[in-house]
């Protein structure tokens, strides 16, 4: 009797933890979205439970002739599309080559990689800057999108390459034995098996652009170039309170197809990092 | 069917190769392959010739006339044809080896392939490359050039009274780097926040991994109902995107009017200056922090959890191992044994976590005595230095310092995938 009251207890225990844990994730996130259905424009007068509703805020964003923010959601679509599609390409090229083929280099390529994907990329950013500005590709969505495909390459690659391992090389020896060339074992065996995987490089690269405002802050100067990211910064990195609600009403339009997705997608995120993590 | 040569000389097809691309090949009298390499290193050095020129004579020199030569361009120019020499000089020694190899086949008479075997052996041999140059030219100039330039503009003097057109830079060696520890605002700043970057690394790390494991631990429980509810919701930090949620916590905490002082802490009577005192500032970055980044632990090791097997546990229970044992000789060492790599990856990220103090308070609240914000991280320094005052040179110094901190990460990472030996088979 004694242990099953104390099971008990600490079952207690745990769901209380857990139900605090919840209102912690939870606060943030629901002042947000009544902060986005709160009249005005400032954060002071905002409440938690505001005492009108409005949808103001999200009818300001779509309609208002001032508003560029269907204009930044289309800019960011493009960057996310042409970078998940540019960097599944680029990788799976070079993952295929590092984890089939002897060559030259490349054992120092490997490493290579790795210690690359360990810089972080604001450390190049003055001569990023300088040479987009060489290329005439500063304040340019393609500009953008050339530093974010090569930017990934050293840990998507490594990553990509750690699944194709995985991938019996029986399978493209039969496939060769049939009379298929390289690029034959690539498309028709490699791709294939290696769906997953490529799926979240390009789920990974289609976020990215979305949630990034470091560089596109860097390198785009017309408002009309902006991406959802560094429209929403500006609403309020000059004027802070003012336009806050219009913010929170920006913010959540983003954050929710990307948490929805995300939430759907997470367990081959993590079966594929851990693939890639461990069998390096 | 060529007869064996012996009078025929490996050595002086290298030579006449080393000289000029294709000689060799002549004097093994591979007439087409010659003249395609005499004609490829021709064009190479008459399209070139000039740029590379140009090119390393500003990388040694950083221009001579103030105005006319501009320094960074010049020095751009010259790191460009560093790299492309090395690609030249990659395919020179080939074009010695491959004169090489002809000139002894053809002094033990073997046959040679013929043009189309040839041609099938440079499509096969040469296929990785094929593959591997469009990425490696994209990583090479966007990742490995810009590195590059940084480590030489730590040895430069580039800042805001010495820039370019107005100014050549000039080479001033370690000068930079003695200044960061001599020149007492610089040491002191420096110092100070080095070592914040330190507490901030190993605390916020640490709390995001503990709280991630402890989660995984009690959700994993076998009397913990409604798992998958519990677990999506737990994930939500992660999935909303962090410059949203930085930049709504940076309001919730705001001293005056954000909600933490004006709805959590007045119903205990109290108002924490939580933006305009560092100490306050780093309890909450390291808060947020944790917030955002145990959901990723613990979607990790949630799925390491469920890996390992039962009969672990029973075997432990009929030793009539205690809870606690239980935990620290069968959960943990699996666990860590999966994950380690991430998880020192985890603190690799947050050692440069540039998005959360700049999005956060922007390094600050200000610091009287020295030049970097109360919260400064080592990168969000670099960024102030580098777009706020122009101080290129420091910069990039302590860059380099980020730089050297961070291949310790990466020689961690060395020695536990040298144990996995990956060969290609082609």
């Amino acid at each position: 009797m004694n242990r099953k009251w104390k099971s008990r207890v600490e079952v207690a225990l745990i769901y209380l933890f857990i139900a605090f844990m919840f209102v912690v994730i939870a606060y943030p996130l629901l002042w947000t979205i009544s902060m986005s259905l709160n009249p005005g424009t400032s954060l002071y007068s905002a409440s938690l439970i505001p005492e009108k509703w409005t949808f103001e805020h999200y009818k300001w964003l779509f309609t208002s002739p001032q508003s560029d923010y269907l204009l930044w959601y289309k800019n960011s679509l493009f960057v996310a599309a042409a970078n998940a599609v540019l960097s599944v390409l680029f990788t799976a090229l070079i993952a295929y080559a590092f984890s089939r083929y002897k060559f030259v280099g490349r054992k120092t390529g490997l490493y290579l990689f790795l210690v690359l994907q360990m810089f972080p990329s604001l450390m190049a950013m003055v001569a990023i800057y300088i040479l987009l500005n060489m290329l005439h590709l500063l304040d340019s969505l393609w500009g953008l999108i050339l530093i974010y495909v090569g930017g990934q390459i050293p840990f998507n690659a490594w990553l990509v390459k750690g699944y194709f391992d995985t991938i019996p090389r029986e399978l493209d020896e039969a496939a060769r034995i049939d009379g298929a060339g390289h690029f034959g074992v690539f498309f028709r065996i490699m791709l294939p098996l290696a769906k997953p995987i490529l799926a979240v490089v390009a789920l990974f690269n289609f976020m990215a652009p979305f949630t990034d405002f470091l560089l596109p802050s860097i390198v785009l100067r017309d408002p009309d170039k902006f991406t959802l990211a560094v429209g929403l910064f500006n609403f309020i990195s000059d004027r802070f309170a003012n336009n806050f609600t219009r913010f929170a009403a920006g913010s959540i339009l983003i954050a929710a197809p990307i948490a929805i997705v995300f939430l759907f997608l997470q367990r081959y995120l993590i079966s594929g990092l851990t693939a890639g993590g461990t069998k390096g | 069917m060529p007869e064996a040569n012996v009078r025929h000389r490996p050595a002086v097809a290298m030579a006449l190769s080393l000289l000029f691309a294709g000689l060799g090949q002549l004097y093994n009298r591979r007439y087409i392959k010659g003249l395609l390499f005499i004609v490829i290193e021709a064009s190479f050095l008459i399209t070139f010739y000039n740029f590379l020129n140009i090119g390393l004579w500003g990388l040694v020199t950083l221009g001579e006339i103030p105005m006319l030569d501009h320094s960074i361009f010049l020095l751009i120019q010259g790191l460009v044809s560093v790299i492309i020499i090395a690609f030249a000089a990659a395919l020179h020694i080939a074009n010695i080896i491959d004169a090489r190899n002809d000139a002894r086949r053809r002094q033990r008479g073997e046959p040679f392939p013929s043009l189309l075997e040839s041609c099938r052996n440079a499509w096969d041999k040469g296929f990785p490359y094929i593959f591997v140059t469009p990425g490696l030219v994209m990583l090479l100039f966007i990742v490995v050039l810009p590195l590059l330039f940084m480590v030489s503009l730590a040895f430069t003097d580039y800042n805001l009274y010495h820039s370019p057109p107005r100014h050549l830079l000039n080479w001033v060696g370690f000068e930079n780097f003695k200044n960061l520890v001599s020149i007492p605002i610089w040491k002191s700043t420096f110092f100070s926040v080095l070592a914040w970057t330190i507490v901030w690394t190993v605390v916020a790390t640490t709390m995001q991994i503990a709280l991630g494991l402890f989660l995984a631990l009690l959700v994993n429980d076998p009397r913990i109902k409604f798992k998958r509810f519990i677990r999506t919701v737990l994930i939500l930090p992660w999935a909303v995107p962090a410059f949203v949620t930085i930049l709504v916590f940076a309001a919730m905490f705001n001293d005056k009017f954000g909600a933490i002082n004006r709805e959590v802490l007045s119903l205990f009577g109290l108002s924490i200056p939580w933006m305009t005192d560092p100490f306050w500032t780093k309890v909450a970055l390291i808060l947020i922090q944790t917030w955002l980044g145990f959901p990723f632990v613990f979607a990790l090791f949630t799925g390491v959890l469920q890996s390992i097997s039962r009969d672990w546990y029973e075997a432990a229970d009929i030793d009539g191992a205690t809870r606690w044992q239980k935990f620290r000789s069968i959960t943990l060492p699996h666990v860590l044994y999966a994950t380690a790599p991430l998880l020192i990856m985890q603190y690799a990220g947050n050692f440069n976590n540039f998005n959360i103090i700049y999005l956060f308070n922007d390094g600050g609240p200000a610091v009287r005595g020295q030049n970097a914000g109360g919260t400064d991280i080592l990168i969000s320094w670099v960024y102030d230095l580098t777009f706020t005052t122009n101080n290129y040179n420091m910069a990039a110094a302590i860059s380099l310092i980020i730089g050297l901190i961070v291949s310790g990460f990466a020689i961690y990472q060395f020695r536990r995938t040298r144990s996995f030996k990956e060969e290609g088979n082609i």
